[in-house]
């Protein structure tokens, strides 16, 4: 068994009116000093077999076709 | 002129624009359902708004990638009429049948209101029976329908023509960048677009401003 972590975050430049909206809420609980805050997503997955290589191009392939939105986001893949 | 409207789960404006569709053509769709592969011989496909798959990951996502939309890709290449409205936008984005992409509001709040729109091009199959620059009333109702692209994408949107209509008079309710509100494939056959001009087609719905799109796109003479 694999596991593997992605995370898609927003590309720079994008705006992220709700990063911005928690950044106030933020602000509002007394945190100073939070210079920015961009929201993102995080995956998790199982994948069956033992060949990271494999995994790791399936995973790709994955992010590419569904999880993220390569237009505005980027995506990181860790495997565990 | 045969038109058809694709059903997804979780869509709710379908009815809406059957009956538009109906009352301006004089006859009803066809429908066709998210495992439907073919698609029947038609002139139009339509893809109506609401909420499909729950808007689960991000709007549009999961519908565009149903077997339903791979013959929607296919019929659009074959220069069939293609034309998203709201979530259909969102879809038709999604699956790379438009360029760019649509993202919450600027405000994080749903807008349901009325807005005014620039016809900002009377050139397309989907507007040829507006005027140039015409302003005219709409409805709109999203949470996600602020429209981001590229600096690169955005330029030839606008030096092509295929931003199609734009929020006008200030009215801009989401963020959307350079107030796109529907744009347009270069080939000229895909429409997308926020707004919903199939609840605007008769004097029952408080005007009829939207019903130069659908008479534009129908084959009917202004």
């Amino acid at each position: 068994m694999i596991k593997a972590r992605i995370t898609v975050t927003l590309k720079n430049g994008v705006l992220d009116p709700q990063g911005k909206a928690i950044e106030h809420a933020l602000d509002a609980l007394g945190f100073d000093g939070v210079g920015s805050v961009r929201q993102g997503k995080v995956f998790d997955l199982q994948l069956e077999g033992t060949d990271k290589v494999k995994a790791e191009a399936q995973i790709t392939a994955m992010c590419e076709k569904l999880l993220a939105n390569t237009v505005i986001e980027n995506y990181a893949v860790e495997i565990g | 002129m045969r038109a058809a409207v694709v059903l997804l789960p979780g869509l709710n404006r379908d009815r809406d624009m059957i009956a538009a569709l109906t009352k301006v053509s004089g006859k009803p769709p066809v429908t066709v359902w998210e495992t439907d592969q073919k698609i029947p011989d038609v002139d139009l496909i339509v893809i109506p708004g609401g909420f499909s798959y729950g808007d689960y990951l991000r709007c549009g996502a999961i519908a565009a990638r149903m077997p339903v939309m791979r013959a929607v890709k296919e019929k659009a290449a074959k220069g069939v009429m293609v034309m998203g409205v709201c979530n259909g936008f969102q879809i038709l984005l999604e699956a790379g049948l438009l360029p760019g992409a649509l993202m919450r509001n600027q405000s994080l709040k749903f807008v349901c209101r009325e807005v005014k729109l620039e016809v900002a091009n009377a050139n397309t199959a989907f507007t040829r029976n507006y005027q140039p620059g015409q302003i005219i009333r709409c409805p709109v109702a999203h949470h996600d329908g602020n429209y981001f692209a590229d600096a690169e994408t955005l330029k030839q949107l606008e030096g092509e023509g295929q931003v199609v209509f734009r929020y006008a008079e200030g009215t801009n309710p989401n963020g959307s960048v350079n107030d796109i509100a529907g744009v347009i494939s270069s080939s000229g056959n895909v429409l997308g677009l926020m707004p919903h001009p199939e609840n605007l087609i008769e004097a029952a719905h408080g005007g009829a401003d939207g019903r130069a799109l659908f008479e534009s796109v129908l084959g009917k003479a202004a």
